[in-house]
């Protein structure tokens, strides 16, 4: 007799031993289908909250839509063709990118060393750790009110200290290129922790013999450092920049309460440091309530992110192709 | 150990100097909302604790424009929701992508991954419609009900779940006459305890923080949740900045808390991801 070894069922169902056959009919239902009742409160909310709004965003973006307005009109691409002329966009794309870029690399380096740091022997290990991740379980909100505190004109910390060495006070709030530092201050106060403990993770895997053989060839600290640590955790770095980008890009409670009062969505009378994302707010929302121009304001945000995200990988892949060494192979997990 | 790896004095300076620069703005919070209102005016900044935080705090409990005590109420029933909810659903899909065989799991887990990378932002607009749709405007459901699981938790959950739970067990489980449902609950919770107490802390956390999607959506002054209690005080026009500090300082101390009790676990939790991402 041929064993059947394919799925088939035999044609008359052999009689089972262990069980009545109504409880096996169960139980191989229950095998069959029960793993798409667990997964299926996942796909059920995303699709109502998720994946439906993505696309109806898109279509609120080719309307005439307005909170008030009982039937919105159909207007194909033209809120789209306003953005591109609309200099306040323009005006936040520039803030967000110019916040993005001097918040980003100091605090991607700064994370770097304070990583490298932290994977030394050291007294109180985890204290060290958990110091430098306090800012990052912090309330946002709270230390955004704190910092616009410590960057006030007048009573600001910041401006007295920079008093005591004898420097001229700066207008945080409402020179454009001082509110993008006072936010990318704020934004590194919270980061730089949290990406130097995922360095940290990656670092920890990097087998020490590596620096040993580096050592006998008479590498000091940095040169390692740049040769063999880099190199080696670049899958991390490019996460940690994606993370950041990502993030970065849709910066929005930081700025949004760094300012008070009534141009606070604006950040600052003259839009000093409003961000794409205030910005979508201030049209689809109060003051204005347009959710057609405010919708198509998302749709480029979420494009400025996939290719900012993109021209990153690009330049991290470029700047690490010469560095490589060849260990890397012998790590052998997928990279 | 080679001497490669030893901290020097210089190490622990400049480690001494990171973590006086991460706990200032925190201890300047606490400082402030125990002073009262004239310490902002104050130059040189006063630096110790004053003594008027019961004052501070009454009178944030008194401000008849932040409804503080509503958003702290507020705050706590959405994010308990949430997080017992998130860490429900995510085990129990992360049981089911880690352990059982189904026709197109692959498929359906890279749908999840791609869906960490949507922005929020992109779907705020709709979203708005719906819930003003459902009647939902300025509810706590509104804020409650999209976040009840995340991808970033499935994706966690199965990745822990591959490794702690062992198949055979499974099977024995199976063999004794266990369907999927006893055996989630004997046999895979138990071991998700420690990746579950992650997930549900970090949920916590972010969804206490949450500020952008109750922003756009509670707009009734008198429903916030506490980061939105939080704005109102701050947009105010009067100028009792310790009073806006004591409101940060008390908004803040839940995190605080939960980190001073769980840190290691966070710090592990969030180390782990980075390996396997």
């Amino acid at each position: 007799m041929a064993l059947q070894l394919d799925a088939h069922p035999p044609a008359t169902p052999a009689p089972r031993k262990t069980r009545p056959p109504r409880s096996g009919r169960l139980s191989r239902i229950d095998a069959k289908y029960s793993p798409y009742l667990y997964i299926a409160p996942f796909f059920v909310i995303f699709a109502i909250f998720g994946a439906w709004p993505l696309a109806y965003t898109f279509w609120v973006s080719l309307h005439d839509w307005d909170l008030l307005g009982t039937d919105p009109t159909f207007i194909g691409a033209d809120n789209y063709t306003q953005l591109l002329v609309d200099s306040d966009f323009w005006h936040s794309v520039v803030n967000t990118l110019g916040i993005f870029v001097i918040s980003t690399v100091p605090q991607l380096l700064l994370a770097l060393w304070l990583a490298n740091l932290l994977n030394r022997h050291l007294r109180f290990r985890t204290g060290w750790r958990m110091a430098v991740l306090v800012p990052n379980v912090t309330s946002t909100a709270a230390v955004a009110i704190v910092f616009g505190v410590l960057f006030g004109r007048e009573f600001g910390m910041v401006n007295w200290m920079l008093d005591l060495v004898g420097l001229d006070p700066i207008g945080w709030k409402s020179d454009r290129f001082a509110s993008w530092v006072a936010i990318s201050a704020m934004v590194d106060w919270r980061w730089t922790g949290y990406n130097a403990l995922i360095f940290l993770a990656a670092m920890q895997a990097i087998p020490r013999d590596l620096y040993e053989a580096a050592a006998i060839d008479g590498a000091n600290r940095a040169r390692q450092f740049w040769a063999v640590t880099v190199p080696l955790l670049k899958p991390t770095i490019i996460f940690c920049v994606i993370i950041s980008t990502i993030g970065g890009l849709q910066l929005f409670t930081e700025p949004r309460l760094f300012h008070s009062g009534t141009n606070a969505i604006r950040g600052g009378p003259m839009r000093e440091s409003q961000t794409l994302t205030m910005y979508m707010f201030e049209n689809a929302f109060a003051p204005y309530y347009n959710f057609g121009y405010g919708s198509a304001v998302a749709w480029l945000l979420f494009a400025l992110i996939a290719i900012v995200a993109a021209i990153n990988v690009l330049i991290i892949r470029r700047l690490g192709a010469g560095a490589r060494p060849k260990i890397g192979g012998r790590k052998g997990g997928p990279q | 150990m080679s001497r490669l790896w030893r901290a020097s004095p210089l190490t622990y300076c400049a480690l001494i100097a990171a973590t006086v620069m991460s706990l200032f703005p925190i201890y300047w919070m606490f400082v402030v909302a125990s002073r009262s209102s004239d310490a902002m005016g104050q130059l040189p900044p006063p630096m110790t604790p004053g003594g008027n935080l019961g004052a501070n705090i009454a009178r944030l409990f008194d401000n008849t424009d932040a409804y503080f005590l509503t958003g702290l109420i507020n705050s706590a029933i959405v994010a308990t929701t949430v997080t017992v909810s998130v860490v429900f659903f995510c085990s129990l899909a992360g049981f089911a992508f880690a352990k059982l065989r189904f026709r197109g799991r692959n498929a359906m887990l890279m749908v999840i991954i791609a869906t960490m990378m949507v922005p929020t932002q992109l779907g705020v607009i709709p979203l708005y419609i719906l819930m003003t749709k459902l009647n939902l405007n300025d509810r706590l459901p509104a804020v409650i009900l999209p976040a009840l699981v995340t991808g970033f938790g499935v994706f966690m959950m199965r990745q822990y779940a591959g490794q702690a739970v062992s198949t055979e067990l499974i099977e024995a489980a199976r063999v004794d006459g266990c369907g999927t449902a006893r055996i989630y609950w004997n046999v895979v919770v138990p071991a998700l305890r420690p990746a579950a107490a992650v997930l549900g802390l970090l949920t916590f956390m972010t969804t206490w923080n949450d500020f952008l999607w109750p922003y756009a959506v509670l707009n009734d002054p008198e429903n916030p949740t506490v980061q939105l209690s939080l704005r109102a005080l701050s947009d105010g026009y009067y100028q009792d900045m310790s009073q806006v500090f004591t409101g940060t300082a008390i908004a803040t101390l839940p995190l605080l808390l939960v980190f001073v009790l769980f840190g290691r676990q966070i710090i592990g939790g969030i180390m782990e991801g980075a390996v396997k991402a």
